[in-house]
């Protein structure tokens, strides 16, 4: 589309990802003039997708969160199917196999029936069952989408309950892997959030990955005439008497608004404000950021008796959530294999795919020169591949030295990739390579600026499901609740 | 406008936003909210949809006025005359 300089819209939306999509969305839907403005050529944001040597990569998704089957009502995912008025097909959303939580000596498996999980529980550390059953009530009795809420720590609360520091790792392992943007702890409203999500929900995929979910959001808002303009950076946030006069965009033009929602996170909008100082917040920058190994496999995982959906591991005595000191921990991770879904009618992906995922330090990645990234990239793809392989099924049981392992692993790999807090901050724009953003989120969505709105990862839902509704709640709460 | 058509245009509106609810059997006195799987989120699109389709605005505060079908005929009828005199 043209965009002309001068353009008034009665909301700008920042960030063609989940949040900003589902946003614009809400906001189309009811006839307000809006447009999307992202900066990079794909939509997606952290969850987008591309090619690469003629084959297809998501960038992120290892599964969707919060499934619910058909007819379950008053669920995170049917709210955001009835507000963004998709019919839930249009996800083509398939349920996972298995997954577990692997620890030394300890494993717990679970499925999209919680029921397993408890049984599970119920096994590996019988003196905590009924607390664990106490912290389930707790969690089902709390409101975690009160936007007023106060931060709490979750270690603590939960350590009220359960009694067993292994038990307590156990549980919140998969949970802040998958949405913690604080370093050994969650807000509990989070830990509520991502609990409901993973273990009393479940884990899902469309067959041809996060595609189908951008596309069918992508349709949606064209259809209902919203404006989208991409490789389109907003380069200033022009303020005046705490309002926002004029967005300044990459290519010179001004254009300006009533309301303007942000999804690039907290920090970097605040960046983007001429009254700001240049570092405002620095200190609120996230410091988690990941690696992530993909192996192409020739065959399918379930080849080689490898049958499980996600595997969320740990091998150290405890488990540490934090920024590590080296370029990455390779002590706990998620491995997933995103060919181990209940896909319609049998079917299977074209090629076997391995993702392992670790804790890495934004800082070292990006002060190595080329040479050396590179010689990194290789020396912990190995590393990581190895740890991988020792919470798998061995391919040949004769190996038993590492280089074996690895020998017999890259017989059956076609190609590998991978990336790095560096590669997120390239193609994201987030901070620090800060996938889960700021420690301390805005759940108000409310900024400095009477009509400017944080929505997305710095907002608080986390995940592809809570960054919609993310999107969702703040054009509710600040636009289309207002008048 | 009638009771019953008034309830109609709310009923309508709500088959639209919550497609998978069962409104065969909706009693006009009894809440919607406790026979149906409704959330504040679903009263704001009956208030949006009331507007875009009908041009009537329902201030934040008149929310609980939908509470069941013969409350919204009370609270809307007026409002429905009102936009079409
Ligand atoms: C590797 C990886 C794996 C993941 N796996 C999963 C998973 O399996 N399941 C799951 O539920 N979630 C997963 N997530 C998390 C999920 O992707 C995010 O929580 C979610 O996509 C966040 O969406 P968002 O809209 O908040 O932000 P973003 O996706 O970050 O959207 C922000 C957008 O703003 C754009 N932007 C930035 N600066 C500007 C600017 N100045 N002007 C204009 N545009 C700008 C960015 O390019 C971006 O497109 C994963 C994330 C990553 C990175």
């Amino acid at each position: 589309m043209e965009l002309k300089s001068n353009d008034h819209f009665d909301a700008v939306i920042i960030g063609c990802g989940m949040s900003g999509l589902a946003a614009a969305i809400r906001l189309a839907m009811f006839g307000r003039k809006v447009i999307i403005l992202e900066k990079h050529n794909a939509p997606g944001g952290l969850n987008s997708f591309y090619s690469f040597d003629g084959r297809k990569f998501d960038v992120g998704l290892h599964a969707v969160t919060n499934f619910v089957r058909p007819g379950v009502k008053g669920k995170p995912l049917t709210k955001l199917f009835r507000q963004l008025r998709i019919d839930r097909d249009e996800f083509a959303l398939c349920e996972q196999k298995c997954s577990k939580v692997a620890f030394p000596d300890v494993e717990l498996n679970f499925s999209n029936d919680f029921e397993l999980l408890v049984s599970e529980i119920e096994k590996a550390f019988p003196n905590q069952i009924d607390n664990f059953q106490k912290l389930v009530k707790a969690i089902h009795d709390f409101n975690e989408f009160d936007l007023e809420d106060k931060d709490r720590s979750a270690k603590k609360i939960i350590s009220q309950y359960i009694t067993d520091p292994l038990l307590v790792d156990m549980l919140l392992l998969p949970l802040m892997y998958y949405g913690s943007a604080k370093e050994n702890d969650m807000e509990f409203g989070q830990f509520v959030i991502m609990f409901k999500s993973i273990y009393q929900e479940g884990f899902a995929r469309p067959f041809e990955g996060v595609r189908t979910i951008i596309k069918t959001l992508i349709d949606k808002y064209r259809d209902l005439g919203g404006m989208r303009k991409m490789k389109c950076a907003v380069k200033k946030i022009i303020t005046q008497n705490n309002n926002i006069t004029a967005l300044e965009l990459e290519n010179g033009d001004t254009i300006t608004a009533d309301h303007v929602i942000s999804s690039i996170g907290l920090v970097e909008t605040l960046q983007l404000c001429n009254d700001q100082k240049t570092k405002a917040e620095q200190s609120n920058i996230g410091k988690l950021s990941f690696v992530e190994t993909i192996t192409i496999l020739d065959k399918q995982p379930k080849e080689l008796g490898w049958n499980d959906t996600i595997i969320f591991f740990n091998d150290w005595q405890n488990f540490e959530y934090q920024k590590p000191k080296e370029l990455v921990d390779p002590r706990s991770g998620v491995i997933c294999m995103p060919n181990n879904y209940q896909y319609e009618n049998n079917n299977e992906l074209d090629e076997g795919v391995l993702r392992v995922t670790a804790m890495a330090n934004y800082d070292q990645w990006t002060s190595l020169d080329e040479d050396h990234y590179a010689k990194q990239k290789k020396i912990w793809y190995d590393t990581l591949a190895l740890k991988a392989m020792s919470f798998l099924k061995p391919i040949n049981n004769d190996s038993t030295n590492d280089k074996d392992k690895l020998d017999n692993l890259k017989k059956q790999t076609v190609y590998v990739d991978m990336f790095t807090p560096r590669t997120i901050t390239k193609f994201t724009s987030h901070l620090d390579g800060a996938i889960y953003g700021a420690p301390n989120k805005v759940k108000n969505g409310k900024t400095h600026l009477d009509n400017l709105y944080i929505c997305g990862t710095d907002q608080g839902f986390l995940g592809i499901i809570g960054a919609m509704l993310s999107g969702i709640s703040m054009a509710n709460y600040h636009i289309l609740q207002k008048n | 406008m009638t009771k019953e058509a008034c309830k109609q245009i709310v009923l309508d509106i709500i088959a639209e936003i919550a497609p998978d609810e069962d409104l065969s059997d909706v009693k006009s006195e009894i809440k919607l909210r406790d026979q149906l799987e409704l959330d504040s989120m679903d009263f704001l699109d009956i208030v949006m949809e009331l507007r875009k389709k009908h041009g009537i605005e329902v201030p934040e505060d008149d929310y609980p006025q939908l509470e069941s079908l013969d409350s919204c005929a009370n609270y809307l009828i007026p409002k429905f005359e009102a936009v079409n005199a």
